[in-house]
């Protein structure tokens, strides 16, 4: 049983401008006086303002809201990555976040080393990942690719690989930002037909998109997210109803959702 | 069988336990979560191990001498010091290629952790926000690396060795405890660099200059014994001497220094603490620094 609880959950970034982080102008404004003033007034960003909300097994969560809502934070901080500032984040289950297509790869290492390394960082065993490297290679189709640099892929081929390697694994949690959409029509369809396998494994997922009608489809709850703030949290047609212009939700409460 | 149906390999991946995050910022609770941080590292040292190994097969790689580039230039190195050095301070080469080598060897290794420490997290920035993994894991890292250069220098101290008849002495046991202190040593100095460079980006070239006058008032090209009357006078306080004595003069064959351990365990417990309470007062704020 899968669980994921959010509870009164705040963000804020410090603002650091290239000079202010700097050791020299620490130590000339404590020479001045000017520390305590400046901490105070130290420029932050609340990226998140009282977050909460709990998800169990069988919830498919769509985020939405306008740039900078706080999408991308919140779903760092849901995987463990951005500790709050304020509140209390509960993760229970393994948990896989598909932040961005990259994953913390290395560019200069070839493909298959990075897949190994994912694999150590799970703990997996020289048996399981050459299962793991066999797997990605016949998902990716990257074959001969998967011995060169990352650096040398297209862009389209890192996105392959990415979603390939995290796909690979079924987490109980599983965390996606909207790259997964991008990459060609051919590669798309298997990845969705993927996709579309790892939700069903997976007992929470949550989705972060701009895309009403990704939404419609792959969730059964949406939060939408303005100014770092939950504006509203209920089933999907109701919360798009409010969030969209009437003519453009016409179009997208035709859809019907994926079963799963 | 269309590849998306068939079953996958899930169970690769063990499941993780229960995390709790919360925003409490209490001495005991940050303590405890950097603790937590290095036995997490301790049990991701396969990875750490990997990643090291990465690291010099990149920097190596395509090249005809592989790694061995490094057993190269060591060598090389030592030999044009010792052999110019050796006359511009009137010393028996017999005596001093060996002291050079040991001494340039051990500065090189911890020199290199505290330049490449400064910048372990910074460099680092992709993996740390991409997934949550231990952070103390890239100090971890630097110190493999650092490790593995230091195997490939190795077969140069041999060769010395044998080139000259130098047997280690009685007291070459402690040799062990000593080297296992500097690599608590280098784990602790990097975690702290890192730390402290990540939050102030002009960390990493004032470490670069430090090391490098350490390296000018550290006995390693020069031995105490050249100094007029041989007396160190402030200069005994300087721990990277203490460190590099206890390796060196067991190797060279003298008896255990008392002295030179006191100091080594004394700067290296500050160093520990130092460390360990710089990373967790400022564990939770890395991600947003790097």
């Amino acid at each position: 049983m899968a669980r994921l609880t959010i509870s009164d959950v705040s963000i804020t970034f410090p603002l650091y401008h290239a000079e202010s982080r700097s050791l020299k102008k620490t130590v000339f404004a404590a020479a001045s006086g000017r520390l305590g003033q400046d901490s105070r007034h130290r420029l932050v960003v609340e990226a998140l303002r009282g977050v909460s909300f709990s998800l169990k097994s069988g919830d498919r969560l769509g985020l939405i809201g306008p740039n900078g809502a706080g999408k991308t934070t919140l779903l760092r901080a849901m995987a463990g990555i951005y500790e709050p500032t304020g509140g209390r984040i509960a993760i229970e289950g393994a948990l896989t976040a598909l932040l961005d297509p990259g994953q913390g790869m290395n560019p200069d290492l070839t493909g298959n080393e990075n897949i190994r390394l994912r694999g150590l960082f799970g703990g997996a065993s020289a048996a399981e990942i050459r299962r793991l490297q066999e797997d990605v290679a016949e998902f990716s189709g990257l074959g001969q690719f998967l011995d060169l640099p990352v650096r040398t892929y297209s862009s389209g081929m890192v996105v392959r690989l990415g979603f390939a390697l995290a796909t690979a694994v079924r987490p109980q949690i599983l965390l996606m930002d909207e790259w997964l959409l991008a990459g060609d029509a051919n590669f798309l369809g298997r990845a969705r037909e993927r996709l579309e396998t790892v939700v069903r494994g997976a007992e929470i997922l949550v989705l972060s998109s701009h895309n009403a009608e990704i939404m419609m489809q792959w969730c059964n709850r949406l939060v939408w997210l303005e100014g770092g703030m939950v504006k509203a949290d209920g089933p999907p047609d109701e919360v798009l109803e409010a969030y969209l212009p009437p003519d453009q939700f016409a179009q997208v409460s035709a859809i019907t959702p994926i079963e799963v | 069988m269309p590849s998306a149906t068939r079953e996958l390999t899930g169970a690769a991946l063990p499941g993780l336990p229960e995390i709790v995050i919360t925003a409490e910022t209490g001495v005991g609770a940050a303590l405890g979560q950097a603790m937590s941080d290095l036995t997490e590292s301790w049990r991701l040292r396969r990875l750490v191990w990997t990643l090291a190994l990465f690291d010099i097969r990149l920097r190596y790689r395509g090249s005809l001498l592989g790694p061995f580039w490094l057993t190269l230039s060591t060598a090389v190195m030592i030999g044009a010091i010792g052999l110019l050095y050796a006359r511009l301070f009137h010393q028996n080469i017999s005596a001093y290629l060996p002291f050079l080598t040991i001494s340039l060897m051990l500065w090189t290794f911890i020199s290199t952790i505290a330049t490449e420490g400064a910048t372990c997290l910074t460099q680092a920035d992709h993996m740390i926000r991409s997934m949550r993994m231990p952070h103390s894991l890239h100090a971890a890292r630097v110190v493999a690396r650092n490790l593995l250069v230091l195997a490939h220098n190795l077969v140069v101290i041999l060769v010395v060795f044998a080139l000259y008849r130098v047997a280690p002495g009685p007291a070459a046991w402690s040799v062990a405890p000593a080297f296992l202190l500097w690599l608590a040593d280098g784990f602790m100095l990097s975690l702290m660099l890192g730390v402290v460079g990540a939050r102030f980006r002009d960390i990493p070239p004032i470490v670069t200059s430090v090391m490098q006058i350490a390296f000018y008032v550290t006995p390693i090209m020069w031995n105490p014994s050249m100094l007029a009357g041989g007396e160190m006078g402030i200069l005994r306080l300087n721990p990277f001497d203490a460190l590099i004595e206890i390796m060196r003069g067991p190797l060279l064959g003298q008896g255990l220094n008392g002295h030179a351990w006191a100091m080594a365990l004394f700067y290296s417990a500050l160093l520990a603490a130092g460390s360990f309470y710089v990373f967790a007062r400022t564990r939770r704020r890395i991600p947003y620094w790097v």
